[in-house]
């Protein structure tokens, strides 16, 4: 049997890692709603994600909180749990376990591509890999943010007298696009829709730079016109927008380079920039690891199971219920 | 490249209307002869090339990807160009690939042998949207919410000369269409294009409100003629060899040689494409055997000779009598098909009715005795006008027959659907088993569309590919045409034109219809 079963459960020491119900005592991989839930016993997790967590769900979302700083191992009985960075969100986080000779790395939700808003990808080698899929196919294959930054500009450019309308995900999401906009030299006010306020305030009080922001629903109507303005996806099509000068709709995620679905969803500018790895990025990591046993969570599984045994590993899908199958939880 | 790449995209993720004309006006004042020409044959789906079809492009892609992810990928995409862009792994220095005119050349004239070669060249040296709209070029499956009647609408703003010329010369041009912009830009008169090669456009009917229409119509101004169950055809008759077009101006001719060669005269005739013996209609079953072919054999031609059942003149000789109306185009067709007497042309009864009642009941009767689709009303002093005018011509459908369906398996849709699963096959209770009757991808919203892709989702009890199969539990009230004694299903029925009328949450899967219950809409046809 092995150090960690089929449902993330560590069972000799009674832990399960991103649990969709309340258990006792949880090892959370970042906040994002489809891995941080409130209502656990005793809650693991980096400072970032405490603090996010917190930040969501209220300071007593769990019965205790025990912070514990990347690269730190943490002996729980006679196993030993380390985090390492992610690199998808603020304080999100890979799951080292190590007993008796055996390493496991759950890798949560990662990527490998550098982002200022979230500390960056560390490889860990093992045994077991258990590893997302959420993008695991071969037709995702992630632009550089960078170059999607310069079409979301172009457009602003050429589209003086109408808004831009982002959607992107109030946690992480948001703050990332924030910064591939500062970083490309962009000074004008960002407005922001009422849902990402907080976790903004976080973000910069734990030192990161996103500029001037202002809210949208204080802004005139005329004074929006040529500006950006970053919104939940669901408020994409919600009356909030209609206050918008003529919007240019946007939406800021991996899913995006699939014309027909930004066509399904009335898209009209979509934006490649993930915040999960890609099938390039999910292939290397699995290599690299040198891993021997490959679990694939949630997402396309199918593909990757496909292409490891392919190689040789052994690998299965791990049919997880509680994950979005749209992927649009992490996203 | 660079710039048609450019237009593509803009249109397919552009959902005002405004806009994409606005940027097809644009692209179309900016760019030089040819490459804008080609660019509206594309767009227009009058360009395709003998040695690039999707089968290559599919080869091509799958020497450089494994089969398997490439298949589960174009399952996940639901399109195939999108699929082929999105998965190409070599992605090179990104020199510019040939303009438009230099591409479609190079496609065109590259031996078979070569192109799959060519392909793979092109692919790497593309940047992604190029890849996109290389392969949408190469399969002609455009797929971007661009009708060829909004290409033409641009045509006419671009140029400000009337949409209605432009449409009834356009059967005649060719790519690239450089005498057309001549035209449109004032450097030469309109192309003169050969009265036989001529599509006019048709026209269309509306459906009829009867609750607000009818009791405003006064019956002796109109005609009734049975809605007829085939293809819409426009035959043009002259010098040459005749000309058949569908509805949308497609030369369908060499599909039913027996029809083309047998008429004569010089005339344009609207009427219905039908098969059967000695003029009398088979059903559309038996028809759909012999359209989308491009050559019909012997034995096809002679087990379902095709004919056409005319009901209106445009051209008597030469004569345009499109401006008289109804009533005496009438006598000009009447007295044209006796002086050309023809075997494989009739003409389509005019149905003798007092007042609304008595052709409501000539509908119904119609309907359940000849399994007619309804009739048709037109206004005797209607001239012909091309379009879908108001007020002039209506359709009065039969009413449609309904069946509790219980859904059985659900797929992907391709599209603007893509990787919803959108198309469901429902069947009816055999005794304690479910026997498929059909299939609908339409009838529901895109909200009951989420709601159903997530049913789907959550209720799937098994998956064969693409194709999941779902716990028997979900009723749908199938609305359809007719039902016809089928060999295909299992069943041993289908339905014509089946739709979701209704999603019945409410209904237990154990009421819904059982094959005796469909033995009445059989006997019906």
């Amino acid at each position: 049997m092995s150090l960690l079963d089929r449902h993330l459960g560590i069972e000799r020491i009674g832990v399960s890692i991103d649990p969709v119900r309340p258990v006792r005592r949880a090892i959370i991989t970042h906040g994002h709603g489809d891995h941080a839930r409130s209502g656990h016993g005793a809650v693991l997790a980096t400072p970032d994600t405490i603090a996010i967590m917190k930040a969501r769900y209220g300071e007593d979302c769990a019965g205790s909180f025990q912070a514990l700083e990347y690269g730190t191992p943490l002996m729980i009985d006679d196993v030993e749990v380390t985090l390492f960075p992610a690199g998808h969100i603020l304080g999100s986080a890979q799951v080292r376990l190590r007993h008796g000779g055996e390493t496991v790395v759950d890798t949560g939700d990662y990527k490998r591509l550098p982002d200022a808003t979230a500390q960056p990808f560390e490889l860990v080698p093992c045994d077991t890999l258990v590893t997302e899929a959420t993008f695991g196919l071969p037709v995702f294959q992630h632009p550089r943010p960078e170059a999607e930054v310069a079409r979301l500009l172009k457009s602003v450019a050429d589209n003086p007298t109408r808004a831009h309308l982002i959607g992107a995900y109030a946690l992480g999401k948001a703050q990332r696009v924030m910064s591939l906009l500062r970083h490309a030299g962009y000074d004008r006010p960002i407005y922001l829709h009422g849902a990402m306020v907080e976790l903004t305030r976080l973000y910069e009080a734990r030192g990161i730079y996103l500029g001037p922001t202002r809210l949208a629903i204080e802004a005139g109507k005329g004074e929006l016109a040529g500006e950006i303005v970053i919104a939940p996806p669901g408020a994409l099509k919600d009356r909030w927008s209609r206050r918008l000068p003529d919007p240019v709709l946007a939406t800021a995620s991996g899913w995006m380079s699939i014309k027909q679905r930004a066509r399904q969803s009335g898209v009209e500018l979509p934006l490649v920039i993930s915040d999960h790895a890609d099938w390039n990025e999910l292939r290397e990591t699995v290599a690299e690891t040198g891993a021997n046993r490959i679990w694939v969570t949630h997402g396309r599984e199918d593909a990757l199971v496909y292409w490891c045994q392919q190689q040789g590993l052994e690998a299965e899908p791990l049919n997880l219920v509680g994950y979005d199958e749209g992927g649009e939880g992490g996203e | 490249m660079k710039r048609f790449a450019a237009l593509l995209e803009l249109l397919a993720l552009t959902p005002s209307r405004n806009r994409k004309l606005e940027a097809l006006v644009t692209y179309f004042r900016e760019t030089p002869d040819p490459d804008r020409g080609f660019a509206l044959a594309i767009l227009t789906g009058a360009l395709s090339f003998k040695n690039v079809k999707p089968a290559v492009l599919r080869e091509v892609v799958t020497r450089e990807v494994d089969p398997h992810l490439f298949g589960l990928s174009y399952d996940y995409v639901g399109d195939l160009g999108e699929t082929i862009a999105l998965i190409w792994p070599h992605h090179g220095h990104q020199e510019d690939l040939p303009g438009l005119t230099d591409l479609i050349e190079l496609l065109d004239t590259t031996a078979k042998a070569k192109i799959p070669e060519l392909i793979a060249s092109l692919l790497t040296r593309a940047a992604l949207n190029e890849r996109w709209a290389l392969v949408k070029l190469a399969t002609g499956a455009l797929r971007i919410g661009v009708s060829s009647r909004l290409a033409k609408t641009a045509l006419a703003e671009f140029s400000g000369r009337d949409l209605q010329q432009i449409e009834e010369i356009w059967h005649g041009l060719t790519v690239p269409y450089t005498e057309l912009f001549d035209w449109l830009e004032g450097r030469r008169e309109r192309p003169d294009i050969a009265h036989e090669v001529r599509f006019h456009p048709l026209m269309l009917s509306n459906p009829i409100d009867e609750a607000n229409d009818l009791p405003k119509l006064d019956p002796s101004d109109f005609v009734a003629e049975w809605k007829w169950d085939g293809i819409r055809v426009q035959l043009v008759l002259g010098q040459g060899p005749a000309s058949l077009f569908s509805r949308t101006g497609d030369e369908i001719g060499g599909s039913f040689p027996d029809m083309v060669e047998s008429v004569f005269g010089e005339a344009v005739l609207d009427g219905e494409l039908l098969v059967g013996e000695n003029l009398e209609p088979a059903s559309f079953n038996d028809l759909q055997q012999r359209l989308n072919r491009k050559t019909a054999s012997p034995k096809l031609i002679a087990e379902f000779p095709a004919f056409i059942r005319a009901y209106d003149m445009l051209f008597d000789g030469r004569e345009d009598i499109r401006p008289l109306p109804w009533s005496a185009r009438r006598k000009h067709l009447e007295a044209w098909l006796a002086n050309n007497p023809q075997t494989r042309l009739d003409l389509s009864p005019v149905l003798p009715f007092a007042g609304w009642e008595e052709l409501a009941d000539l509908r119904r009767r119609g309907a359940a005795e000849q399994g007619h689709e309804g009739v048709m009303l037109k206004l005797r002093s209607s001239p012909y006008v091309p379009g879908r005018p108001k007020g002039l011509w209506y359709k009065w459908k039969r009413d449609p027959n309904v069946v509790d369906a219980v859904l059985m398996y659900a797929q992907r849709g391709h599209g603007r659907r893509s990787s919803f699963y959108s198309d469901y096959t429902f069947g009816v209770w055999k005794g304690n088993e479910l026997v498929p009757i059909g299939k609908a991808y339409f009838g529901f919203t895109d909200e009951e569309l989420r709601e159903l892709d997530r049913w789907v989702r959550t209720h799937t009890t098994n998956s064969f590919g693409p194709v999941r199969e779902v716990a028997k539990e979900l009723v749908f009230e199938v609305a359809f045409d007719s039902a016809q004694v089928s060999g295909r299903h299992k069943s041993g029925v289908a339905l014509r034109f089946p739709r979701i009328n209704r999603i019945r949450w409410d209904k237990p899967a154990a009421e819904a219809a059982t094959l005796a219950d469909m033995q009445i809409f059989l006997e019906a046809t």
